[in-house]
């Protein structure tokens, strides 16, 4: 009861942040010189009022504000001013699943085979296997995706010729090894560390020494008895390792030339897409309040002990 | 305190991964100051002769040209400098910010404390990369904008880990034998605060350096960064990319030094925390 009262608060505190985050935004955009407007030439000023009109540009500032509110309550991004044949729900509704998609295969690798290159490296402490594998798992943290993609891209698209080096055709799963790769690999370095630094903690606590004496094998121990204590720290990082994620989705997508929603944040910013980059904000938020709660609710999972009050 | 760089020194010394890495860190960094001097050529120099001409041509430019004739070895070497100025400028307004962040919160304790932990933990769980985007976008890019927006976001993690020290350091006899002894709060916080985290501090700094250069850089890469004619790490590698069919080298030279840094100052800021006994964040 406790508990769902916690999370009912939870999702509720979610709101005002939400709140400040998109007045915040709303109120930086429009203190940006320029204008949505600006790039189209040669306009006469008569249509350039009643494009203004049209977007509801010549109300006061607060009074926009307040409409922007009340159509966002009302799940409504707007109209886009840089695509004009589309809302902002389009836009967001077209790319959202492949990039949700990307996003969430790069999570379940990263945190799958982080967690497995981490307590290998564990059991097999200060061994070369260790040694390479934390080796490697910092230089999945320090190389950047824009650097990797496309280095990664040169050699098995240009040199090798086994994937792509750029593109996108629905269904083609060549296209997106790259991407993907490269999306999961910083998180991936992270959960890795985390699980060898936990994991070596468990392995060394009372009741992983207890099952092991009963004469249980290691595997059954590792699995059974010392993963799930060693995955809470991994949990913690869930939330930071979504905001790594969808940051790389920004160069990823851009150059990989996939048709997610990663573009839109900097692209809308440059050209004053005010309601596209505010839509682009409320969706990553959103995404990363949501990871939050979901990794409170796998604490209470993992760790029993673990209660929340509200 | 005085302990710290004499263990440092001896675990550092051990830690051959660590002393390599510190070796390219210098050799990077000198050349980065002094290589340019060595070429004949200058960073934004056009040689029409030579358009996209790949390393080790006959035309006098080491590492080849990109495709308006700019040589390479010039040109990283200057956004290496550019960068790792920017990366240690921002490191400094973090660890500045942070210090004082987390020493006032862990000093204070009790509500104070609380009300600033709970602030912290709000502000590390927005998108601020995001904002950051947007504040760069939106005012353009003037260089003072560049680092404070990068140093605001560095500091977070440094706060908190200097919270978690003075809040033990809190306890201990000899503070509150200052205390005892009538020194103001700032005295404590100068005198036995301060020197105490410092060890803590040296370690995540270098650690936030390289962060700090991969956000420049990242920002940079977007078009949001350094401008031309002027480049960093992360400006070339966004040129090399678009060029890399035909001309790879414009890619691989910056960024095989890029990664060749961050790499290093990562290997380097866990060796030391290795040799100084901090915990992972």
């Amino acid at each position: 009861m406790r508990t769902i009262r916690y999370f009912l608060g939870r999702l509720c505190g979610a709101v005002p942040t939400l709140f400040v985050i998109v007045t915040v935004s709303f109120f930086l955009m429009r203190a940006a010189p320029g204008d949505p407007l600006d790039q189209e030439k040669n306009l006469a000023p008569e249509v350039v009022a009643n494009l203004h009109a049209a977007y509801g540009m010549d109300q006061p500032l607060w009074r926009q504000y307040v409409s922007y509110l009340r159509n966002l309550a009302h799940g409504d991004f707007g109209p886009s001013f840089r695509y004009p044949d589309f809302s902002v729900t389009d836009l967001i509704s077209q790319g959202l699943p492949i990039s949700v998609t990307l996003g969430a295969v790069a999570m379940l690798i990263a945190v799958g085979v982080g967690v497995a290159v981490g307590t290998l490296a564990a059991l097999r402490r200060r061994s070369w296997t260790d040694h390479l594998a934390m080796t490697l798992a910092v230089a999945a943290i320090a190389i950047p995706s824009f650097v990797l993609l496309p280095f990664l891209g040169l050699l098995f698209g240009l040199y090798l010729h086994w994937l792509p080096v750029a593109g996108w055709e629905p269904g083609a799963w060549r296209d997106v090894v790259l991407p993907v790769a490269v999306l999961s690999l910083p998180p991936l370095g992270v959960v890795a560390r985390l699980t060898r630094a936990s994991m070596q903690e468990a392995l060394g606590s009372g009741f992983v020494r207890t099952a092991l004496a009963k004469g249980l094998p290691l595997r059954t121990v590792i699995l059974r008895h010392a993963l799930r204590p060693a995955l809470v720290p991994v949990a913690g990082y869930l939330a930071p390792a979504l905001a790594t994620i969808l940051t790389g989705s920004l160069v990823v997508e851009t150059i990989a030339g996939i048709p997610g929603i990663g573009r839109y944040l900097v692209e809308g910013a440059l050209n004053r897409d005010y309601t596209l980059v505010l839509g682009m904000v409320v969706v990553y938020s959103t995404l990363l309040i949501g990871m939050g709660l979901i990794v409170d609710a796998l604490y209470l999972w993992l760790d029993p002990r673990i209660r929340f009050e509200p | 305190m005085s302990a710290v760089p004499l263990i440092a020194r001896r675990g550092l010394g051990a830690n051959r991964v660590a002393m390599a890495s510190l070796g390219v860190i210098v050799g990077l960094t000198l050349l980065a100051v002094c290589g340019p001097a060595l070429s004949p050529h200058r960073f934004d120099a056009l040689d029409y002769a030579a358009i996209a001409v790949p390393p080790g041509s006959a035309h006098a430019h080491w590492l080849g040209t990109d495709r308006l004739g700019r040589d390479l070895f010039v040109r990283t070497l200057d956004g290496t400098r550019i960068s790792l100025a920017i990366g240690v400028f921002a490191t400094a307004i973090s660890v500045a910010v942070g210090v004082c962040y987390g020493a006032i919160a862990g000093f204070m304790g009790g509500r104070v404390d609380q009300f600033m932990m709970r602030l912290l933990e709000i502000l590390s769980g927005l998108p601020l990369i995001f904002l950051v985007i947007l504040l760069k976008v939106a005012f353009g890019n003037g260089p003072v904008l560049l680092f404070v927006s990068i140093g605001a976001v560095g500091w977070l993690t440094m706060a908190r880990i200097v919270r978690g020290e003075t809040l033990s350091l809190r306890r201990r006899e000899f503070i509150e034998a200052a205390l005892a002894g009538g020194a103001t709060s700032g005295r404590i916080l100068r005198r036995h605060v301060l020197p105490n985290v410092l060890g803590s501090v040296i370690v995540y700094a270098t650690l936030t350096v390289p962060q700090m250069i991969l956000f420049e850089t990242f920002l940079s890469f977007l078009g949001l960064g350094i401008q031309e004619p002027h480049a960093s790490l992360g400006t070339l590698v966004a040129d090399g990319a678009r060029e890399m069919e035909v001309a790879p080298w414009i890619l691989l030279v910056p960024g095989t030094l890029l990664a060749a840094l961050l790499l290093a100052f990562n290997l380097f800021g866990d060796g030391l925390r290795d040799a100084v006994g901090a915990p992972e964040r």
